[in-house]
């Protein structure tokens, strides 16, 4: 019964997003953007420049701005003729519905995120096929991390003023944790070094950021959405 | 009642802090090893005061979702604001040591960087503080950041301690500096406590204002309905 409500929230959310495709264009075009931008930063064809060593960086920047302004949209759609107050009114608890946005936005995330994964390689010469697995665990994990966070705050921010503003002002300082995770592992994995030993504890803070914040989100978005 | 505790906090941290700082300028051993180290002594109490405050600011939030009385709102958030402004004290104090003792501003230890987070965590729930018009509404959002903000940063805490740990020695540490020499730990605890006093005297006002302010609104409110 839940499950089915989630997934109906999770539905109606990627429909309407995939028949308007606003949030999916303008953030893609966005990541890609970033990612050519980055090679005015440094100088890729310089071989004093190891790319795979800066590579998780780059990539989870690149993530991270895509995310605070996908997940924006993401609660601030409902204000349209008052499609949240009717979200709210109807029979679901509020952790559904919030369950329900995350999801979709993890989909979404992790759409692009592939897609620009594959651009990176492309442009930067970094070989991923040789760990995919891994490095896709490690991309679904830190974006969970930042979907969950990332969602968290659009409902909390979505009557404020300055609202996208607001999101991304008070969604990073929360997401340092799991990026350094995420970025860490990234880079390892991209140089080579496979998960175990010494970064088995990035993966377990990590996951730790993961369930401890998706628990909290599920305690108190209650208080947030409905009071 | 209220008035009077008050008052008496005021005094005994006045009190602490003229005692500590006679103390330190005109007893205390010499430290000629380190350059101005009496910071230390008003640099670490407000970073103590800070946390404690956030940890107060924790209780009362979650007392606030659990009773839904406003008094333990307008409690976090003024004592919420006074830590963040020890945060700051702090911030600034270890700033200005930084550039005696090691030549520079800033550098991005552990200890610097979790603590940067942690004031930028909480200037994030004062913005949203004053960007909520609705009281309830206010009460509720601030409650919910106060506590995800307080869980954030044990995060943050641990987390980057490892992240710079695990890359080769970091150019500074803190840590290796440290060991404190004799009777240099009593006035650091003592100031703690000045701090603590201080920052309650405030946060107090601060809720009383918080509680005229709720009042007014009402009053007005009231006036506008006849």
């Amino acid at each position: 019964m839940y499950l089915r409500q989630v997934l109906t929230i999770a539905a109606k959310d990627l429909r309407a997003e995939l028949r308007t495709r606003e949030a999916v264009n303008a953030s893609l075009a966005f990541m890609l953007m970033i990612l050519v931008l980055f090679s005015f930063a440094f100088d890729p064809g310089n071989s004093d420049v190891s790319i795979p060593a800066i590579a998780g960086g780059l990539l989870w920047i690149a993530y991270s701005f895509a995310a605070a302004l996908a997940l924006n949209r993401s609660f601030a759609r409902e204000l349209q003729n008052d499609c949240l107050d009717a979200l709210l009114a109807a029979p679901l608890p509020a952790s559904a519905l919030f369950f329900g946005k995350a999801l979709a936005n993890f989909a979404l995330l992790l759409a692009m995120e592939i897609v620009s994964l594959g651009a990176f390689s492309l442009l930067y010469n970094v070989k991923i096929l040789a760990q995919i697995w891994s490095l896709l665990l490690v991309i679904a994990l830190g974006t969970w991390a930042m979907t969950v966070m990332g969602t968290m705050f659009s409902a909390l921010t979505v009557n404020l003023r300055l609202r996208e503003l607001m999101l991304p002002i008070m969604m990073y300082p929360f997401l340092v944790v799991p990026l350094t995770a995420a970025i860490t592992l990234t880079s390892d994995l991209l140089n080579g070094t496979p998960l175990g030993g010494n970064n088995i504890l990035w993966m377990k803070v990590l996951l730790g950021f993961d369930v401890i914040f998706t628990s909290l989100a599920v305690l108190l978005v209650d208080t947030v959405l409905v009071g | 009642m209220r008035e009077r505790i008050k008052y008496l906090l005021l005094i005994v941290s006045v009190t602490l802090i003229f005692w500590s700082l006679y103390k330190i300028a005109y007893v205390l051993p010499l430290q000629a090893n380190v350059a101005a180290y009496q910071i230390v002594y008003l640099h670490v109490p407000s970073f103590f005061a800070c946390f404690t405050g956030f940890f107060l600011g924790l209780i009362a939030s979650g007392m606030y979702l659990a009773t839904g009385k406003f008094k333990y709102d307008s409690f976090a958030a003024g004592v919420n604001e006074v830590a963040l402004m020890f945060a700051t004290a702090g911030l600034c104090s270890g700033v200005i040591w930084a550039r005696y003792a090691w030549g520079i501003w800033w550098t991005w230890d552990a200890r610097l960087t979790s603590m940067l987070l942690c004031w930028l965590v909480y200037v994030g729930y004062l913005m949203v503080r004053r960007s909520v018009e609705e009281p309830t509404h206010r009460a509720q959002l601030s409650a919910v950041l106060s506590i995800l903000g307080c869980v954030n940063v044990a995060f943050v805490y641990k987390s980057i301690e490892w992240y710079r740990t695990q890359h080769p020695a970091p150019v500074l540490s803190i840590r290796n500096g440290g060991g404190m020499g004799p009777g240099m730990e009593a006035p650091i605890y003592w100031n703690w406590l000045a701090l603590v006093c201080l920052g309650v005297v405030i946060a107090m006002v601060r809720m009383q204002q918080g509680e005229m302010s709720r009042e007014i609104d009402a009053l007005r409110r009231q006036a506008h309905s006849y």
